[in-house]
């Protein structure tokens, strides 16, 4: 039995309502394919959102009636609330998917995922998976927007416009801007998304790691490379750091911790010596001790929690431009 | 879609006289300015409110708080817009328990100022809310009037009115005409 047309066009989603060639659903899938342009224009539409955060009342009705499903197919806290808080502030309804331990292959069960969600009618999809291109590749099975919020070693866009936001708020400015990257550039995605927005705005970028946490063809990337810290903290405006991740460090590429604290680890001694104190960012969660000493991380706190709420802000007008207005 | 002027209705003396009219009617319909608080729409109604602001600070004394509000989060018509981008929204003091004057340019469908005061609420809840406007073209969607008129200009649905304001667009005035694309 055929369903009636308006069932139909329920289950299609709220995209097929329209014309298909005016309302295409619209995706953040990397900072590759944003523009200069592109990345101030969220800077400046999250500059009041996140006044809406200081609200007595946290919540503007701009996307009543749209629903956003959280799809963490790897485990994420603060990014996965962050994009909830977000939503929720804008009155976006959200879902969360939780993986469930299917044994089917990753591309497999995505897709399966995905044609669920199609079923249901969402507007926004926001996915985390541990493949590159797994964002990407959804956008061709659903229709819907598609938001990365960290895939492999790709990218991590929110992240790197986060960054940017807190770099501009508390500097004032974007161009020439001198950013040290300090770790495990390599396996980073959010290294790769900040060093893609920062040469877009005219940011310089210094990176600084020993050779084997570097990707191949660095030189290409339009950044500079040192293996000193010490040189990277005379020179920098903003010290980012990146989070070691622990279990890299049994990989041959990887210095014991110990060595790693010493050569890269913004370290007490290193810091006190400092005249000139660079901002200091961390995409967290820290590791105390290891890329950066205990005392140092208190002291430079404020700016590292100002990221986590700069991360709601800069994710509400994410979800905004894509979901809030015909294109 | 370009605007094409027909005519000038209001020039920059115009606006003047009509702001300090508006100040003093203010004024006097609250009998004072204690308790009073000016929110400007954005973009132009800000520049009104402090304008209006600056008026009853010389006749008063005391400057009425002055704020500014974006409505676009707040529109029913976000769906079929372009998104544009957010202005930011400072209220840095207390409408509870104050008169909240919304000052916008044009009114026109009301559909702003109904947004308006959904946004103005959030921030707490004003012992009145008034409205005042620079030009009331008609045609009202909602049951929504101003309490302070600068000029009613009845219009047709096709034009367009245009206000012009020294801080945003180096002058002062107000013409009427088309949109042509």
């Amino acid at each position: 039995m055929n369903p009636p047309e308006i069932l139909k066009s329920g289950v299609s989603g709220p995209a097929k309502v329209q014309s298909p060639e005016a309302n295409r659903p619209r995706h953040l899938l990397s900072i590759a394919e944003l523009s200069s342009d592109d990345i101030i224009r969220l800077l400046d539409s999250a500059r009041s959102f996140a006044e809406v955060s200081k609200r007595p009342v946290k919540k503007v009705p701009a996307l009543r009636g749209k629903t956003i499903v959280n799809m963490f197919i790897e485990p994420s806290t603060r990014t996965r609330m962050s994009f909830e808080l977000a939503a929720k502030r804008l009155s976006a309804d959200v879902v969360s998917f939780t993986p469930s331990g299917s044994s089917l292959s990753k591309g497999e069960s995505l897709k399966d995922t995905a044609k669920t969600i199609v079923a249901m009618g969402v507007d926004a999809v926001v996915i985390r998976h541990s493949s590159a291109g797994a964002p990407k590749l959804l956008t061709e099975w659903v229709d819907c927007s598609v938001i990365n919020a960290g895939d492999g070693m790709h990218e991590h866009p929110t992240q790197a416009l986060l960054d940017l936001f807190t770099m501009r708020e508390r500097l004032g400015r974007l161009e020439g801007l001198k950013v040290a990257i300090v770790g495990d550039i390599d396996h980073s995605r959010v290294a790769r998304s900040n060093i893609l927005a920062l040469n877009k705005v005219g940011a310089r970028v210094l990176l600084v790691a020993p050779r084997s946490l570097l990707p191949d063809r660095v030189e290409e990337m339009g950044v500079e490379v040192t293996g000193s810290i010490d040189e990277a903290l005379r020179w920098c405006d903003v010290l980012y750091l990146l989070r070691i991740q622990l279990e890299r460090v049994s990989e041959s590429r990887f210095p014991s911790l110990r060595e790693y604290t010493l050569q890269y680890g913004l370290t007490q001694t290193r810091w006190s010596r400092l005249k000139r104190k660079p901002l200091v960012m961390h995409p967290g969660p820290m590791n105390r001790g290891v890329e950066i000493a205990s005392v140092v991380a208190d002291e430079v706190e404020p700016v590292i929690t100002g990221q986590v709420a700069a991360g709601v802000a800069v994710r509400m007008a994410v979800l905004y431009e894509l979901l809030g207005g015909s294109t | 879609m370009v605007f094409v002027a027909r005519a000038k209705i209001i020039d920059a003396d115009d606006i003047s006289r009509i702001l300090k009219r508006v100040a003093h009617e203010i004024l006097e319909k609250n009998r004072g300015s204690s308790d009073l608080a000016l929110v400007g729409i954005r973009t132009r109604g800000v520049f009104l409110a402090r304008r209006i602001a600056g008026i009853i600070g010389e006749i008063e004394g005391a400057k009425p708080d002055v704020g500014a509000l974006d409505v676009s989060l707040y529109r029913d018509d976000v769906a079929s817009r372009k998104a544009s981008p957010v202005g930011v929204t400072e209220i840095d003091f207390d409408i509870n328990d104050r008169v909240v004057v919304l000052v916008d340019d044009v009114l026109y469908t009301g559909r702003t100022t109904r947004a308006a005061m959904d946004a103005l609420i959030d921030f707490g809840r004003p012992r009145k809310i008034q409205l005042a406007v620079l030009v009331d073209r008609g045609h009202r969607e909602l049951p929504i009037r101003a309490d302070y008129v600068g000029k009613n200009i009845p219009t047709s649905g096709r034009e367009r009115v245009k206000v012009s304001l020294e801080e945003t667009d180096g002058v002062d005035m107000v013409e009427i005409g088309e949109e042509r694309s």
